[in-house]
Parts: C-alpha cells; sequence; structure tokens
C-alpha cells in the first residue's frame, strides 16, 4: 500500500475508495457531500413553504402537501443536514487537534456515516412512496399515532436508522479524546472545538437513547398494535413528548455546542490572541451540557405540568443564559485590542455574536412560563429557534468548512466570493426571521397553511419570504466559489491562515496518516507556543517509525443496507405481512456483516519508515 | 528486576490480592444474604409498602458491591468511568423522577 506514486485514479477506483473507506478526513468529506445534499433539500422544502405564505390565501400548494413539507424541512435540517455537516467538522478537526492519526475506532466512525446515510435516504423515500411524514418533526402522539399511510412510519424507521448511526459517532468521539491525546495534551490544554465536541458527545451519549425508546414506544404503536400513546387503552400521549423533549433539548445544545467551540478557535486565531478566559469557557460548556438535561420540559409549559413544575423548569432554563453570557462576552473580549483580520470564517463569527444573542433574547422570553402561554407554537418560536440554529448553527457551519477548506481539499476558499457569500445570507437572514417574532406577536400561529388577507399579516409574510431568497441566493454563491476554488485556486501549503492548534502543524490536505511523528505538546495552543518561542514546528514526541493503518472495508455499508431493507420491509408488513420477508432478509445481511467482522481477523497494516522517509503519502 | 523489586512489591501485591479476595467473598455472602430477604420478604407477606422499600435499597446496595468490589471501580484509574456512569444514572434519575412525579401522579 506504498501511496508514494500516487496516480490519477479511475472514477471506479475513487468511488469504492470512499465506500470502503474508514479515513476520518475522507469520511468528513462523505459526510460534507451527505449533509450537503440534505441542506440543500432542506432549503428546498423552506422555500416552498415560503412561497406558500409569500401573499395571503395561496393556493401554491394544498394543505397535505404544506403539512409534509414543514414536517421534512424541520426533520431533514435537524437530523441530515445540521448534525452531519457538524460530524464533517468534528472527523475532519478532531483527530487533528489532539495530535491523533485517526479515530479511536475507524471502522465504527465508517458505521456510524453509512447509517446516517441510508437513515436519511429511508426517510425521503417516503417522498416517492404516498407521501412524507406529516405530524411536525416533533410527531407528536396521537396525531404521529393516527396519521394515515406510511409517512410516519417512514419518520420513525429513517430516524431510529440514522440516530443509531449519531450514537456511534458520539460514543467514537469520546473515546478517541480520552484515549488518543497527543504526549502533553492534557485537557486543560485542548483546543476549545475539541472540549466542545467532547461535552457535546456526551449529550449525544445520553439524549439520544430517549429519542431511541420513543422511536420504539411509536414503532409498536404504529406497526405492532401496541397501545403505549392510546390513552382509551390505558396509554398516555404525555409520555411521547417527555421522551422526545428528554432527547430534544439536549439535541439543539448538541447542534450548538461544537459551533460554540468553533468560533473560539476562530475568534482567537483571527485576533491573534489566546482566547479570553478559557477555563471559564471551557467551565461554561460543561455547565452548558449539565443544565440542557433539566429543561426540556420548557417545551411543554402549555401541556398542564402545573404550576410547580413549570416553576421549576422556568427558572432552570432562564439559568441556561448565564454560561452562554459568559461565552458571549468572552468572545468580545478575545477580539478586543486583538490584531482583527476580517477573513471569511472571522466575519461568520462576527455576524454570529449577535445574531446568536438576538436568539438568546427570545429564549429568555419564551422561558417565561406565565409569558409563553401568549407566545407558544406562534412565528415568535419559530423566529427564536431560527435566530439560534440559522444564525448560531448555520453559520458555524459555513465559518467552519471555510476555516477547514484547507483541510478538506488542500486549498483556500476564495475570500472574494465568500465575502459576497455571506451578506446576502445575513441580510437576509434577519429579514426573515426577525419579522415573524412579530408576525407571532400579531398572533400567527405556526404550522399555518394559509392567512386570510384582513389579518394584516401581509407586509410581514412578504418580507419573509423575500428574505428567504435572499439567503437562497447566498447559499448559491457559497457553491459556486467551491466550483470556482476547485477549478482555479492554488493549493495552499501548510498553515494557510496563521494558525494556532495542532490541525494546521500537517500539510493541507494532511498525508493519510496525519502526522509522521506525534507531536509534543507544551501549552495552550500548541501550535503558537512553538512559533513564540521561534521554533516554528512542534518538536516530535517519538522517534519516526513504522505507523500502523487499519483496511479499508466494506462491511459498514453492507451492515447499513441491511438495516435499511429491513425497515422497508417493516414499514410495509403492516399491509401485508409477506413483507416480513424483506425485513428478515434485511436483518440476515445485517447479522451476517456483523459476523463476518467478528470471525476475520482484519490486523491493519504498516506505513514502513522507509517509506516515510521518502515522502509516503504526502502530495 | 525481579530480585530487585521481587520482594517488596511483589508481597505488597499479594497480600493486597488476599485483601481483594476477602472483600469479593464477604461481599458475595451478603449478596446471597440480601437475596434471601427479599425472597423472605416476599414469601412472609409482609405489607407491601414495607416490602418494596427494603427491596429496592437492597438492590441499590447489590448494584454498589457488584460495580466496587467485582468490577474493581473502587481501584485507581476509574475515574472517568465513575464520571460517567454517575451523569448516566443522574439523568435517568431525574427522567423517572419527572415521569413518576408529573406524568403518573
Ligand atoms: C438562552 C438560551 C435559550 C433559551 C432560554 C431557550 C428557550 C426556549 C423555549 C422556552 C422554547 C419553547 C417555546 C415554545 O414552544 O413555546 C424554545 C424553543 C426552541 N428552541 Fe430555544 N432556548 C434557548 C436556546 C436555544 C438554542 C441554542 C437552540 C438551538 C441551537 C434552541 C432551539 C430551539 C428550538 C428548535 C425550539 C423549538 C422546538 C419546536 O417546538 O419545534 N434554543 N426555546
Ligand atoms: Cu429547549
Amino acid at each position: 500500500m506504498s501511496t508514494a506514486t500516487v496516480q490519477k485514479r479511475g472514477f471506479g477506483a475513487t468511488l469504492w475508495d470512499y465506500l470502503t473507506t474508514v479515513d476520518h478526513k475522507k469520511i468528513a468529506i462523505l459526510y460534507l457531500v451527505a449533509g450537503g445534499f440534505f441542506f440543500l433539500l432542506g432549503g428546498l422544502e423552506a422555500l416552498i413553504i415560503r412561497i406558500q405564505l409569500i401573499k395571503p390565501d395561496n393556493e401554491f400548494i394544498s394543505a397535505g402537501l404544506y403539512n409534509q413539507m414543514f414536517t421534512m424541512h424541520g426533520t431533514t435540517m435537524i437530523f441530515l443536514a445540521a448534525m452531519p455537516l457538524i460530524f464533517t467538522l468534528m472527523n475532519i478537526a478532531l483527530p487533528l487537534q489532539i495530535g491523533a492519526r485517526d479515530v479511536a475506532f475507524p471502522f465504527l466512525n465508517s458505521l456510524g456515516f453509512w447509517l446516517f446515510a441510508f437513515g436519511g435516504v429511508l426517510l425521503n423515500l417516503s417522498w416517492f412512496f404516498g407521501g412524507a411524514p406529516d405530524a411536525g418533526w416533533t410527531a407528536y402522539a396521537p396525531l404521529s399515532v393516527q396519521s394515515p399511510g406510511h409517512g410516519m412510519d417512514f419518520y420513525v424507521m429513517g430516524l431510529q436508522i440514522s440516530g443509531a448511526g449519531t450514537l456511534i459517532g458520539g460514543i467514537n468521539f469520546l473515546v478517541t479524546i480520552v484515549n488518543m491525546r497527543a504526549p502533553g495534551m492534557t485537557y486543560m490544554r485542548m483546543p476549545m472545538f475539541t472540549w466542545a465536541s467532547f461535552v457535546t458527545s456526551i449529550l449525544i451519549l445520553f439524549a439520544f437513547p430517549a429519542l431511541t425508546v420513543g422511536l420504539i414506544l411509536m414503532m409498536f404503536d404504529r406497526m405492532f398494535g401496541a397501545n403505549f400513546f392510546d390513552p382509551t387503552m390505558g396509554g398516555n400521549v404525555i409520555i411521547w413528548e417527555h421522551l422526545f423533549w428528554i432527547f430534544g433539548h439536549p439535541e439543539v445544545y448538541i447542534l450548538i455546542l461544537p459551533v460554540f467551540g468553533l468560533f473560539s478557535d476562530v475568534i482567537s486565531t483571527f485576533s491573534k490572541k489566546r482566547l479570553f478566559g478559557y477555563s471559564a469557557m471551557v467551565f461554561a460548556t460543561v455547565l452548558i451540557g449539565f443544565l440542557g438535561f433539566m429543561v426540556w420540559a420548557h417545551h411543554m409549559f402549555t401541556t398542564g405540568l402545573g404550576a410547580v413544575a413549570n416553576s421549576i423548569f422556568a427558572v432552570a432554563t432562564m439559568a441556561i443564559a448565564v454560561p452562554t453570557g459568559i461565552k458571549i462576552f468572552n468572545w468580545l473580549f478575545t477580539m478586543w485590542g486583538g490584531n482583527i483580520r476580517m477573513t471569511v470564517p472571522m466575519l461568520w463569527a462576527v455576524g454570529f455574536i449577535p445574531s446568536f444573542t438576538i436568539g438568546g433574547f427570545g429564549g429568555v422570553m419564551l422561558a417565561v412560563a406565565a409569558a409563553d402561554y401568549q407566545y407558544h407554537d406562534t412565528y415568535f418560536v419559530v423566529g427564536h429557534f431560527h435566530y439560534v440554529i440559522v444564525g448560531g448553527v448555520v453559520f458555524g457551519i459555513f465559518a467552519g468548512i471555510t476555516y477547514w477548506w484547507p483541510l478538506l481539499f488542500g486549498k483556500v476558499l476564495n475570500e472574494k466570493l465568500g465575502k459576497i457569500a455571506f451578506w446576502p445570507f445575513f441580510i437576509g437572514f434577519h429579514m426573515t426571521f426577525f419579522i415573524q417574532h412579530i408576525l407571532g406577536l400579531m398572533g400567527m400561529p405556526r404550522r399555518y397553511w394559509k392567512f386570510q388577507p384582513n389579518e394584516s399579516l401581509d407586509i410581514g409574510n412578504l418580507v419573509s419570504t423575500i428574505g428567504a431568497f435572499l439567503m437562497a441566493i447566498g447559499t448559491i454563491v457559497f457553491i459556486i466559489n467551491i466550483i470556482y476554488t476547485a477549478l482555479k485556486e492554488e493549493k495552499c501549503g501548510t498553515d494557510p491562515w496563521d494558525g494556532r492548534t495542532l490541525e494546521w502543524t500537517v500539510p493541507s490536505p494532511p498525508p493519510f496518516y496525519n502526522f509522521k511523528q506525534i507531536p509534543l505538546v507544551r501549552g495552550l495552543d500548541a501550535l503558537w507556543v512553538e512559533k513564540v518561542q521561534g521554533n516554528g514546528e512542534m518538536t516530535p514526541a517519538e522517534p519516526l517509525g513504522d505507523i500502523h493503518m487499519p483496511n479499508n472495508t466494506f462491511i459498514p455499508f453492507m451492515i447499513s443496507l441491511g438495516l435499511f431493507i429491513a425497515g422497508i420491509g417493516f414499514i410495509y408488513q403492516v399491509d401485508n405481512k409477506q413483507w416480513l420477508i424483506v425485513g428478515i432478509a434485511g436483518l440476515l445481511i445485517t447479522f451476517i456483516s456483523m459476523f463476518v467482522r467478528s470471525m476475520k481477523d482484519d490486523l491493519g497494516y504498516h506505513v514502513h519508515k522507509e517509506d516515510l522517509e521518502k515522502g509516503a503519502g504526502s502530495k | 528486576m525481579e530480585k530487585y523489586a521481587g520482594s517488596t512489591s511483589y508481597e505488597f501485591q499479594k497480600e493486597k490480592n488476599k485483601q481483594d479476595m476477602k472483600f469479593q467473598l464477604v461481599t458475595f455472602a451478603c449478596m446471597i444474604v440480601f437475596t434471601l430477604i427479599s425472597f423472605g420478604l416476599v414469601i412472609a407477606e409482609f405489607n407491601p409498602m414495607f416490602t418494596i422499600p427494603i427491596i429496592l435499597l437492597l438492590a441499590c446496595v447489590q448494584v454498589g458491591f457488584q460495580l466496587y468490589y467485582f468490577m474493581h471501580m473502587s481501584h485507581k484509574g476509574h475515574s472517568l468511568p465513575s464520571v460517567f456512569l454517575y451523569s448516566g444514572i443522574f439523568v435517568a434519575f431525574i427522567t423517572i423522577l419527572a415521569m413518576v412525579t408529573i406524568v403518573w401522579w
């Protein structure tokens, strides 16, 4: 496997390489492609929603299709776009930031991706087989249990499969951070992005099981005649809401925390300063993660939990604003007096701070339980969560992808086009969502197919739709930028941003084994420490030696394919028991693949010292 | 190495293993007794309001024994697993607490 002489390979060989890869950098690209695709799909659904609401009494799409549209928009954006794009960032940067050659379990990394991908495809197949899910991304029972057709079955099976992938990914990152840090990389020297990913992975570990349990109950109710959510049979619909939000609230922090970490790194790099209050930032991250588990019922204030429960959850919710505030101020203080370079990632970061803060204000308003009786299920909530998710998570993903593009593809995205993409997106974002707060206060309910001409909601909705198109323009420019950069830009070499952390000590793109020699870490901002002391590069922690690498494998693909087929079988056995054969066949594929994996020893291979000296793997 | 360290560290290790063995046997005996007590309470048909809390309490103690003496969590180098274990217990606990107090009650 000496890759010293890499030739141009055929398309088939490249495809096979990606189907079987266990390299975290290639898996990052897979997540990027799949997540990017679903992001565009979810965006298209959003535009259709906004076109329907562009004017009063519009007939652009029917009410039923509208329900499918907003359900799939929310589900796709959260589970199939934001999550995998966050995993892109973690995969590309995290092992490099802690000085590791790969994640702890490369096989599981690949399995996590393929489970996610097949789950996402399964969910979206529903469009072609009699209609998509239509009970909202929150799938509240009893609506979700009674929803006719197979839409909600696709929701249950699709999310179950892709959720398993996410759980696997989270555990993998946990073990990686705990066990694979380079010598000298103590916990309190880890870059903020790594810290945030660590806490995020803990949240994944504890939050996703609640979703899994909820989906299993829903699966039994819908497909196998159980009555967990049927009050007439002794069930209870509220259980679904609790399970969903015990997962759902941590989930929103799963999305935002990595982005907090990323912005900390970006702001510190481009202010040419150490992050202000590093240990306070770590503390705030952990505290947010901890509190995140005690606030889920703020989504359920109006279900009638009672005054005591509402008060407890309201106070706990407001408490989260404190660590969040700590972070906002630390970012500002990091920039204060810094030597600021307004690169594209920094531009997104600077745009993020006020945008996210407005979202937080909305959140604290919603947290006032008594007031929430007014806001709940109106466009005010829609405004709030888009401010935090788009202004936080999506801005962060744009920033992160731009920042780490050199590690992914060895080039810096064109700065000029990057800025041209930012402005329409930024302006469009505020146009779309700020006015939605006001629409909500005026009484427009969320998930509203149509409003009438004499309700004074016309202007607000029109502005909102125009904003959505501006965001679409920004996204298109971003894609043009990717194409332009691929065709026209030069390779950027090592450390294009004058970075501070370990991922910038390796060439861009990094060789497949990442580090020829594992570096010795001598402080926070490990690379910067060396730069300040005049070394400019890391001291190795080990002599040059053979490097042990894992082999590629097709088994994760097969395991996931099996579950995908099984999912289809179980969905359709409701109509005709013969479909059970398909379900069982799918499970067999999965189990046989797992069996093969267990029985066949795969010890990997070694990259030899001599080849390394000749420059194997570096391009 | 064997000659030098042999005497002290080997002796120490041996003593320690002996200690561990003793603890394991004691806890094992305790667990059997606990189980007998639980069954006894049920067979003797005590008031359930009395039996159920006692059984739950004994179960918790048994889990502790299991983790600390059989799965060696009392040994060094288990701080991280403990953190995760207790976080998990915490999350499960508030989930159950919430379900019991605001859903089923
Ligand atoms: C200061 C921090 C925050 C507070 C106090 C807060 C508070 C709230 C409250 C009380 C609701 C429920 C409103 C209702 O349905 O009546 C809510 C909804 C929501 N929040 Fe936040 N939030 C905060 C931050 C965030 C962040 C950081 C995110 C995501 C990155 C987020 C995402 C959401 C989502 C997705 C919903 C709506 C879910 C749905 O019903 O579909 N929030 N928030
Ligand atoms: Cu929440």
